[in-house]
């Protein structure tokens, strides 16, 4: 009775805690035993072709009735204890205020580490040469931190939901791979400009004209859609995603089919090539040749880029454009009844957003050097859709962790090797068959816990005195 | 004075606005006089919000002509050339004119200059107060193409111009009380502080002709007397004609100049409030009583 009136005294004819815990404990460690005993206590094995054989774990039963009913009485006598009190989160908590102190430290500290990156992978991996896969691993994070701020233009800006964004990727990758191995175009450029100029000069010359083809396309392919909202919308641009992809491959005189294009000229330091000859970059500086010269390079192209596009975008959202389209994401009607053109401005982020989607494409293709459409299939596009999702959408500090997160946590995974040690799984598991069902729990755990991405807030575009972060909960994510 | 049959800034002829087998709205003629603050009232599903709709271009009409004369009156002769030639606007001797019923919806709002609000509230709830004052000035702010590169490299000929777009976003804020709430969301604000933004982000589209879908509606008394005071100001201020649907007879009453009475999409009365409050067909209307009962109802409600 004392117990009882130490854990619950304003109720003392109510039964002690601890005895309802227990029955409780026992009762549900009885149904699970029952419930066990069919799923987990027979167990029918196949000796080689004879019949099968019918062999009990009535021991392995009883473990888990006894850890359901044990873990049961420690909840009952702690988180689910009758008359606890619930904390109340009446001032922020301590994670909140790191956060709100982090958050103005969070941009140039992401930056900086961007630009240190990879002078900590070659300090930390102690060489140029091994810090190779670092690098490399660098490259392709930058590469999606690009596709999805490009594609945040179209999703979370305008609220437009396009399910085919890896299409302007391959317009973009295919461009320079063509007109970067075009004979004709090699031969006229070495008869005005010398021999040699279009290999060296080709993605400087046509990193633009890649971006400008597929907001071409973006634009082609808006034209007909955009009257279409929502789902509708999103079928019809997983269709254009894979129209693409389809002709890619069919077309086989022009982009070489299922066979893709090879012998793509690399990257060239603004003419200077990354090679261990007289004319060679490494020469022209004074240092010794090294293949990694050409890695490090590529990672600075696609910082750039990147950076580029994070201005841009910011810059648009500053602007009428930009302002119109988060309005068109919150009220379309109310955005006609202000005279705004709302096919042209849906047109202008489609093909903004296209645009640099062309522009990774073409950073992809110098730095592969072969395309093939198998780098273009659709899950490409939802790959680059669940960053934006992931990261929250409109936010780019968001998308740029989501990418950090998505691409450079799935590649860790592939290095769980330790989980092989005799006393985890044994060397017969394979962690990196569980990479993607470990990713997907991650993901589902995120979701449920910021159920609008990483950063939720959208920051005010203009202010009178102090700029506001508006609430996920209010920003609407558009109806397509 | 009337100053609808003088000097009628839009003028609807032979509306009709057909749904299927519904008729909506049934040859409904009107004007509405430039300067004048013009009430549309009817029971529910009188089809005032489908008239709305085809004025301000959300519904192609099925028959009829909406002509929205810009600065001057234009002669029936201009009405008539431009009706003819199948062209959506023209300039006229005092200024131009329009035929709402050719234009696209965005055109009516950048072009006609015809501003609306709805009967529920439209804000962009996840932007700023600012920031929606800021996008009803899409059409003045994108003059120089929606992509401009002055825009884009923030040229000081583009800061000059996004200043004055601030400053009068900042007028239409001191205008509605709302300075104070600049920075926060509009989806935060209360209702009433949410009616009188719509008034403000209508009103920074710089129309010629706002049209408010049940501007009081849901106000208290305290609000609907301050609304008043709003679109009388806009009247005298700003020389903005005001059309609105409104079943707050206090504010119809007391602030119209000109009202418009509809009953199952018909014109059933059109004058001054004082003619059509005693007119025994809107009496009818409203209260549901035969003639003979009108007189009984009029001494009751001190008419």
């Amino acid at each position: 009775m004392a117990k009882a009136l130490t854990g619950d005294g304003s109720a003392p004819a109510r039964p002690a805690p601890l005895a309802v815990a227990l029955k409780d404990a026992v009762v549900s460690g009885v149904i699970t035993w029952l419930l066990l005993l069919p799923l987990v206590g027979f167990r029918a094995t196949e000796s080689g072709s004879g019949p099968l054989t019918l062999t009990t774990r009535f021991g392995l039963v009883t473990v888990f009735a006894v850890v359901v009913a044990v873990l049961r009485l420690v909840m009952h006598l702690t988180v689910w204890r009758p008359g606890r009190e619930k904390r109340v989160a009446a001032t922020p908590s301590a994670l909140a205020g790191l956060g709100a102190r982090i958050s103005p430290l969070a941009k140039p500290a992401f930056f900086t580490l961007a630009l240190l990156y990879p002078l900590l992978a070659v300090v930390l991996s102690g060489g140029l040469t091994p810090s190779r896969y670092w690098i490399d691993l660098g490259i392709y994070i930058g590469s999606y931190v690009m596709l999805g701020w490009g594609l945040n233009i179209v999703v979370g800006l305008a609220g437009l939901l396009d399910l085919g964004y890896v299409a302007f990727y391959a317009v973009g990758a295919y461009a320079f791979a063509l007109l970067s191995t075009s004979v004709p175009i090699n031969d006229f450029m070495a008869g005005h400009l010398g021999e040699g100029f279009w290999a060296a000069w080709s993605f400087w010359v046509c990193l633009p004209v890649c971006g400008l083809l597929a907001a071409l396309w973006g634009v082609i392919l808006g034209f007909p859609v955009l009257r279409l909202r929502g789902d509708y919308l999103a079928i019809v641009t997983l269709a254009f995603g894979e129209i693409i992809r389809l002709v890619l491959i069919n077309w086989t005189d022009f982009t070489n089919g299922g066979a893709g294009i090879a012998s793509i000229p690399p990257i060239s330091f603004f003419g200077m090539p990354f090679s261990a000859g007289d004319d060679g970059f490494a020469a022209h500086f004074g240092l010794t040749f090294d293949p990694m010269h050409r890695i490090i390079f590529l990672y600075f192209v696609i910082l750039a880029l990147a950076a580029l596009t994070a201005l841009v975008t910011l810059r648009l959202r500053r602007m009428p454009v930009g302002r119109a389209w988060e309005a068109l994401r919150e009220d379309e009607i109310a955005c006609r009844s202000l005279g705004i053109n709302t096919t042209l401005t849906k047109l202008t982020a489609f093909a903004t957003g296209a645009m640099f989607g062309g522009f990774a494409g073409a950073f992809f293709a110098v730095r592969v050097r072969f395309v093939s459409p198998e780098s273009f299939t659709f899950i490409e596009s939802a790959m680059i859709l669940a960053i934006v999702v992931l990261g929250g959408m409109g936010s780019q500090i968001g998308v740029a962790a989501a990418a950090v997160l998505m691409i450079g946590g799935m590649e860790m995974l592939r290095n769980l090797s330790f989980l092989k040690s005799d006393w985890l799984l044994g060397p017969d598991f394979d962690p990196t068959l569980y990479r993607m069902l470990i990713f997907g729990f991650a993901m589902v755990a995120v979701m449920v816990w910021r159920p609008r991405g990483l950063v939720s807030g959208r920051l005010a575009t203009i202010f009178l005195k102090e700029r506001k972060t508006v609430s996920g909960d209010l920003v609407k994510e558009g109806h397509g | 004075m009337r100053r609808w049959e003088t000097d009628p800034i839009l003028a609807v002829d032979h509306l009709t606005m057909r749904f299927g087998g519904l008729i909506a709205v049934n040859d409904v003629s009107f004007s509405v006089g430039r300067g004048d603050v013009t009430a549309l009232i009817g029971p529910n599903g009188a089809g005032k919000t489908t008239a709305f709709n085809c004025i301000t271009g959300f519904y192609k009409p099925t028959l009829g002509r909406l002509a929205l004369s810009h600065d001057a009156p234009a002669s029936p002769e201009e009405v008539q050339a431009l009706t003819a030639n199948g062209q959506a606007h023209a300039a006229t001797t005092g200024g131009a004119l329009y035929l709402l019923e050719r234009l696209p919806d965005h055109k009516v709002a950048s072009r006609a200059r015809v501003a609306r609000t709805f009967q529920n509230i439209r804000l962009f709830s996840g932007m700023t107060v600012l920031e929606n004052l800021m996008v009803a000035q899409h059409t003045r702010l994108t003059r120089s193409g929606l992509l401009s590169p002055s825009a884009l490299i923030n040229l000081p000929s583009w800061r000059r111009q996004e200043k004055e777009g601030l400053d009068r976003a900042l007028h239409w804020l001191e205008k509605v009380d709302l300075v104070s709430r600049a920075d926060d969301p509009a989806g935060d604000l209360p209702y009433g502080d949410q009616r009188r933004l719509e008034i403000a982000r209508a009103m920074c589209a710089d129309p010629v002709l706002l049209c408010l879908d049940e501007p009081a509606a849901g106000l208290n008394p305290r609000e609907s007397a301050a609304l008043n005071a709003l679109l009388l100001s806009i009247r005298a201020d700003y020389g903005t004609s005001v059309l609105l649907i409104e079943h707050d007879m206090s504010v119809v009453m007391e602030i119209s100049d000109h009202v418009i009475v509809l009953e199952y999409g018909c014109k059933i009365s059109d004058g001054t409030p004082a003619e059509v409050r005693s007119d025994p067909a809107v009496i009818a209307a409203y209260l549901g009583v035969d003639e003979e009962a009108v007189e009984a109802v009029e001494a009751e409600v001190g008419l």
